[in-house]
């Protein structure tokens, strides 16, 4: 089990580095394979009204006159050391993790995407809590009661639940619980650790909104993959067995009907760590999501290759992280 | 270990009674009413007149329509027949693992004097897996994927007996020795996928013989293995047998197996009974004309090679629109000889001999000449 997850995180880190360097051509090699110079690339980081000198300056010391792979090289030891950038008449230092230096708010990329981690964080790691037992415990459920009224009203809800789009059901939420009935304060970040309550308080419609998309699709997966698991054969000996139906369904039935769930836990997970977009613009929550749309908006190039390569981060930790739990549950995939 | 090394108090029945034993039984084809004053079950197993009915959408399943037989400890009692015959479904309904929701079940399973029938579900699931065991086909499907073989055999154990884990696991070990598995010790801590097919039957054995079950039931134990590995797995379950003293009934449409290892033989057609006797009254004078075509389909070493097995005509029926009559006239060389009888009249279990019991319309003497002329043409 431990070479496993040696092996895995080795996997990993080169899987981080082979999507640092797509993400990192996309930047800059497709631009110049579609014709574009590297003066006009220089440009693009110089600010409104660029003078000829600002944009050799900025070409120079963005290094964009070099060969790729060492811009490549670059990138990736700033990353680790840190890095030096001369914006206008003063020389910035950017920190490790640097992610690069906006030029366009003058400030690097990493401090101001940290602070919106914590953000994405709680809303997607809440959420993801919230549909996980209720998606799973729903499609237990309907599977085990299959065809009673039960199942067809939890699938209807769960098919409208993956029908309606977040800002409906999002708005919908906030103009009931917080404009007209005033049960809830207006969603603002309150970070958990200076009051979990409040924290709580404030996602709480954030978290309720994005789980019930979420937790329909869990419930017809977790359906499925139960209803095909109790007719398994083993399902039968467990029967047989003369053991308590109670531990036939939790013992022999779940864990095996939950490894797709968990396969899909895995992505939808990672996905969400870079940014519950639509959510997050939904109810004014500045996470990742925000940052991302802030920074394609005003075209800033290391904005947003920053905030791409820490989603492929989320996304590859995740993954990971359901290697190892998938391990963990199915013994065949250890040996 | 719960008593598997300890003598039973009843002993070995004596095997002059063998063709006595299916005494307990009412006559098939006699309603309750009719019916005399029943007696009372004797055997280990006793199972009288049992329909097992499953109402589809497209009509009703009749998968196990009035069957009934007796079955004394130590005895083995083969069951053969094609594909949805009620081979199957007849030991599911033994073991109570059919859905009590979608299906009618009526006549009586008798377990040491209790019928499983009329008992509740709790009940039923006390004694399953306790006194009574089952070995499945396929044991690479049968073996949960995710639990080692140990926590596998020591659940039954653990949930019929009042131990402790390390007890269990040890139970466990021991059995895998029992069923010879080498150095069980450890490989108690394997996960099926690690075992070898015929480990893993082996596995399957130890798991039915955990809590010394006294009715074994084999669904088709040999199917899924090599040729090599089967004949192996036949001779563990017939010694183990001996060793536990439970009564087996072996399933199978091998004709090889249930020679080798069945004192009784019951061949089932579309869930009916069609022949019923010991080994000897099937093998040897078989009255049903259906056994004839079982019997003629299987290669026999011990007769000179023909042109080619003599295959029965035709397709089993469904279980839906079972034929009228003797629902085995459609395919049957002989229907044509009684004049419709066959079609329309469902024929009667009745006795040819003592303890041999056929449904078939031909007379006896028919049925013996039939087969001698069968015989002597094979020969």
């Amino acid at each position: 089990m431990v070479t496993f997850i040696i092996r895995r995180l080795i996997a990993s880190v080169f899987l981080l580095i082979i999507v640092a360097m797509i993400t990192f051509a996309i930047f800059f090699l497709l631009p110049r394979l579609a014709g574009q110079t590297t003066y006009a690339l220089a440009t693009q980081y110089v600010g409104r009204n660029p003078t000829h000198a600002a944009v050799l300056a900025v070409e120079q010391q963005l290094g964009l006159n070099r060969p790729l792979y060492l811009q490549f090289g670059s990138f990736l030891k700033a990353i680790v050391v840190g890095r030096h950038f001369t914006a206008g008449p003063q020389t910035v230092y950017c920190p490790p993790p640097c992610f690069g230096y906006s030029f366009k708010s003058q400030l690097p990329v990493w401090p101001q995407m940290v602070s919106d981690i914590p953000v994405t964080l709680s809303l997607a790691i809440g959420a993801a809590v919230i549909w996980l037992v209720s998606g799973v415990s729903i499609g237990v459920l309907s599977a085990l009661k299959r065809g009673t009224v039960f199942d067809r009203a939890a699938m209807g809800v769960a098919l409208a639940g993956v029908s309606l789009p977040i800002f409906f059901t999002g708005l919908v939420l906030l103009e009931l619980f917080v404009y007209r009935w005033n049960l809830l304060p207006a969603p603002t970040f309150v970070p958990f650790t200076q009051n979990p309550f409040q924290w709580a308080q404030n996602l709480i419609l954030p978290w309720i909104t994005l789980a019930f998309l979420y937790a329909a699709l869990y419930a017809r997966l977790t359906r499925a993959g139960m209803l095909e698991t109790m007719n398994e054969d083993y399902i039968r000996t467990a029967r047989a067995k003369g053991l308590p139906e109670r531990t036939v369904i939790s013992k022999h039935g779940l864990r095996a009907a939950l490894t797709p769930v968990v396969t899909i836990f895995g992505m939808d997970l990672g996905l969400l760590l870079g940014g519950a977009v639509i959510t997050e613009y939904t109810f004014g929550l500045h996470g990742l999501g925000l940052f991302t749309i802030e920074a394609v908006q005003s075209q800033d190039l290391p904005e947003i290759l920053g905030v791409t390569l820490l989603a492929a981060f989320f996304i590859v930790i995740a993954n990971l992280f359901v290697d190892v739990l998938y391990a963990y549950i199915d013994p065949r995939v250890r040996h | 270990m719960a008593g598997g090394e300890a003598p039973r108090e009843e002993g070995r029945p004596d095997r002059r009674f063998a063709g006595l034993r299916a005494r307990g039984r009412a006559p098939a084809g006699q309603t309750a009413d009719q019916a005399p004053a029943e007696s009372a079950p004797t055997a280990v197993l006793d199972i009288r007149d049992l329909h097992i009915h499953f109402p589809t959408d497209d009509g009703l399943v009749k998968a196990v329509d009035g069957v009934s037989f007796a079955l004394e400890r130590g005895r083995t009692l083969g069951i053969v027949g094609e594909s949805g015959s009620g081979k199957s479904v007849t030991s599911l309904g033994i073991l109570g693992l059919y859905n009590r929701g979608n299906s009618q079940i009526s006549g009586k399973i008798y377990l040491d004097g209790e019928d499983l029938v009329a008992a509740d579900q709790s009940r039923v699931r006390e004694l399953r897996g306790n006194k009574i065991a089952m070995i499945f086909q396929d044991p690479l499907s049968s073996l949960h994927p995710y639990y080692t073989v140990g926590n596998q055999i020591a659940e039954a154990y653990l949930i019929h007996n009042k131990v402790g884990k390390k007890a269990a696991r040890a139970h466990a070990a021991d059995l895998l020795k029992r069923v010879g598995i080498p150095h069980a010790e450890t490989r108690v801590d394997d996960y099926p996928h690690q075992f070898s097919g015929g480990m893993r039957q082996r596995a399957m054995i130890a798991m039915a013989l955990s809590c010394d079950p006294e009715l074994l039931i084999a669904d088709e134990p040999t199917t899924a293995l090599d040729v090599t590995v089967q004949a192996q797995i036949l001779d563990l379950i017939s010694d183990l047998q001996e060793e536990y003293h439970s009564a087996v009934i072996m399933i199978t449409h091998d004709l090889g197996v249930v020679a080798e290892l069945a004192d009784d033989i019951l061949v089932m057609y579309a869930g009916r009974m069609a022949e019923y006797g010991s080994g000897q009254d099937v093998f040897g004078s078989p009255g049903h004309p259906y056994t004839w075509g079982l019997l003629g389909s299987m290669p026999r070493l011990d007769r000179p090679r023909m042109d080619r097995l003599q295959s029965i005509r035709g397709t089993p029926p469904s279980l839906i629109h079972v034929p009228s009559g003797c629902p085995f006239h459609p395919r049957c060389d002989y229907a044509a000889r009684n004049n419709g009888r066959c079609e329309r009249e469902v024929p009667e279990l009745r006795p040819v001999s003592l303890g041999h019991e056929v449904s078939c319309h031909l007379s006896i003497d028919e049925q013996r000449r039939i087969w001698a002329e069968r015989d002597k043409v094979a020969s």
